[in-house]
């Protein structure tokens, strides 16, 4: 099969959206001509022209609020907010205007709206363009949250997204852009809520988000060779969140770590410890371990933010602590 | 108009005796004062149009044609309102009559009723977005962003500021150094107009102009429209902050009585009918209220629907 990178993936996700539904456009800051700050709208603007790929002041707030009008009224926005450590500057949009608004008109709405955003450190990007904040939006009913981790799984669920008649935060890894992997050339979906089991292992289960799922694959190839079995599993989706297939793999395993890259006070590691404790308690032979960043901004510095953001290296000792 | 302005005075009354009396939980937020604007403006609209409204929005929504019974039922939290009792005065939609709702944010509704005409412009079915907003909300971010945005696409949008002077306790002398929110229109190169939002007819002659430009491509207008409400921000209010002469010099504005006075003058209307509106709107009323009343609350698991789609 052919491979392409994530970067292709989502483009060619959104070129066939936006070929298949003429409802569908893109609205964000440097998304047209420029291409997007990660080039992942490219050719885009010269395919479709400037009223379908909007080009936007910096205006963040207007970017998802007019997002949320275009969408209640009949278009299909996937807006670019080019950081997601930028969604502070949109939040009363997200979470008092896209969430509730179906709820609070009583189901008489729909917002079919998909924000794209990168998340994740790596870059020596520093404290305010490094963030993982998944958990601000899985906290907010009324919102899907998609996270990918690979080529495949990121054409497939956005345009899964984009059919979705719900507001969807994507959250992209920026350190996934340029990795490649097998797409099929013909048309697929990934349906939002199911979870893949990326690697099939006995011993453990590791549950690993985006970036971090590369990671916990390569600490599984590592732990292979001293005869530990890894099975991990990549939710895909944080919500709808797959809760059978981690449960099922748990059972299997008897031992699970949630490993992700967003800091772990109040992360979302938290809560599929929770699920795993209030439905698989009797299944485990040792506490659920969490391998988050730690808890502090994400520095600039190469060896502090290496520090910071787990390593395969803390996936593998923490594995051999439980194992 | 000058039955939608009676009928938004006659409900708000009744609302503000019936949270009085305990029948309607949460926040009221009484537009007695400033039904001029709402009416004059939707008058001049299509009934496909788009609005935006406010906190401030039984006013919006009944002059865009909302149904007083849904929405009483709505203020009561009743299974048969407008959002099956799950929004509430501050949230009150109804999507097919255009209504893209009340919203309980300030200034919200400014950058969601650009996307709305962003959206009639994209699909170029001629509809345009009238945005109902205060003084408050001007001095928000979502104010310059939603503005901007609409100026430099020249989408058909109306930005209507109605200016009643007071953001709760915050009077507009301490909130900004201004007099006239319409000044702000030149930092976006759009027109920017001053009405009296007590005369009707004025604010009616306003918007019919912006929606035309807006209709034939030339963009938004932003109108501000002088006004004031009778009573406080909320029921409840205190209003320490401002003296009761100044709300009495206001009711000498009242701009149902001004329109009222012009078209007895004109022979438009005459005490008989006058008195023949009053009766049909004082029916429409009791309707509503017992429309309200006898409505079943929702089930509590209903509270569990309607998350998403």
């Amino acid at each position: 099969m052919r491979e392409i990178t994530y970067a292709e993936a989502i483009r060619e996700a959104l070129r066939e959206e936006m070929k298949r539904d003429e409802r569908v456009y893109i609205i964000g800051e440097d998304v047209g001509r420029f291409g997007g700050c990660f080039g992942v709208t490219k050719g885009l603007w010269e395919e479709f022209g400037g009223e379908r790929v909007k080009d936007t002041p910096i205006s963040e707030t207007a970017i998802i609020g007019s997002s949320v009008g275009a969408a209640a009224t009949g278009m299909r926005p996937v807006p670019e907010i080019m950081f997601c450590d930028f969604m502070g500057v949109a939040m009363d949009e997200i979470t008092n205007q896209a969430a509730k608004m179906r709820y609070m008109f009583g189901g008489k709405v729909k917002l079919p709206m998909v924000v794209r955003t990168p998340v994740g450190g790596g870059l020596s990007a520093a404290a305010q363009h490094s963030q993982s904040l998944e958990a601000w939006f899985t906290h907010l009913p009324g919102l899907k949250v998609v996270m990918p981790s690979t080529p495949y799984d990121a054409k497939g669920l956005l345009k899964a997204a984009i059919r979705d008649d719900n507001p969807v935060i994507f959250l992209e890894h920026k350190m996934l852009y340029g990795v490649k992997g097998e797409v099929p050339e013909e048309e697929y979906i990934v349906p939002l809520g199911v979870a893949d089991v990326k690697r099939e292992g006995k011993d453990i289960t590791i549950i690993a988000t985006s970036m971090m799922v590369h990671k916990s694959l390569e600490a599984a190839k590592e732990l292979e060779k001293e005869g530990i079995s890894v099975e991990v599993i990549d939710p895909r989706t944080l919500y709808p969140l797959d809760e059978e297939k981690i449960l099922e793999s748990v059972k299997k395993t008897h031992r699970a770590i949630v490993v992700h890259e967003a800091v772990e006070r109040s992360g979302f590691g938290g809560e599929i410890v929770a699920i795993i404790m209030e439905k698989a308690f009797e299944y485990l032979d040792a506490p659920v371990k969490r391998v988050c960043a730690k808890n502090t901004p994400i520095p600039f510095s190469p060896p502090l933010e290496n520090f910071v953001i787990p390593q395969v290296s803390d996936i593998i000792k923490a594995v051999k602590e439980m194992v | 108009m000058y039955t939608t302005m009676l009928r938004i005075r006659r409900f708000e009354e009744k609302v503000v005796e019936l949270f009085a009396q305990g029948k309607i939980p949460g926040f009221v937020h009484s537009y007695i004062g400033e039904e001029a604007v709402a009416a004059g403006a939707c008058a001049a609209l299509e009934p496909t149009d788009y609005i935006t409204s406010t906190h401030r929005g039984h006013g919006h929504l009944i002059a865009k044609g909302g149904d007083l019974k849904y929405m009483m039922a709505e203020l009561y939290g009743k299974k048969t309102g407008y959002c099956k009792g799950k929004g509430g005065s501050m949230h009150i939609a109804d999507v097919d009559l255009g209504i893209l709702g009340a919203n309980g944010i300030v200034g919200a509704g400014i950058p969601i009723a650009t996307g709305a005409a962003l959206s009639s412009y994209l699909q170029k079915n001629g509809r345009v977005a009238l945005c109902f907003f205060s003084d408050g909300a001007s001095n928000r971010g979502t104010f310059h962003e939603g503005i901007n945005m609409a100026s430099i696409w020249k989408l058909p949008v109306v930005f209507l500021c109605e200016n009643n002077m007071y953001g709760i306790s915050m009077p507009q002398k301490r909130g900004m150094a201004i007099e006239d929110i319409a000044d702000r229109a030149s930092a976006y190169g759009i027109p920017g107009v001053v009405v009296d939002g007590n005369d009707v007819i004025a604010v009616y002659e306003a918007v019919k102009e912006a929606v035309k430009r807006a209709r034939s491509g030339g963009g938004p207008t932003l109108i501000e429209a002088k006004t004031a409400r009778w009573r406080g921000h909320f029921e409840g209010d205190p209003q320490i902050y401002r003296t009761p002469e100044e709300i009495e010099e206001w009711k000498k504005k009242c701009p149902i009585k001004r329109f009222e006075e012009k078209l007895l003058k004109m022979g438009v209307l005459n005490e008989e009918k006058i008195k023949e509106i009053e009766d049909m709107i004082a029916k429409e009323i009791d309707e509503a209220v017992k429309f309200a009343e006898e409505s079943p609350y929702p089930e509590p698991e209903e509270a569990l629907e309607d998350v998403y789609a």
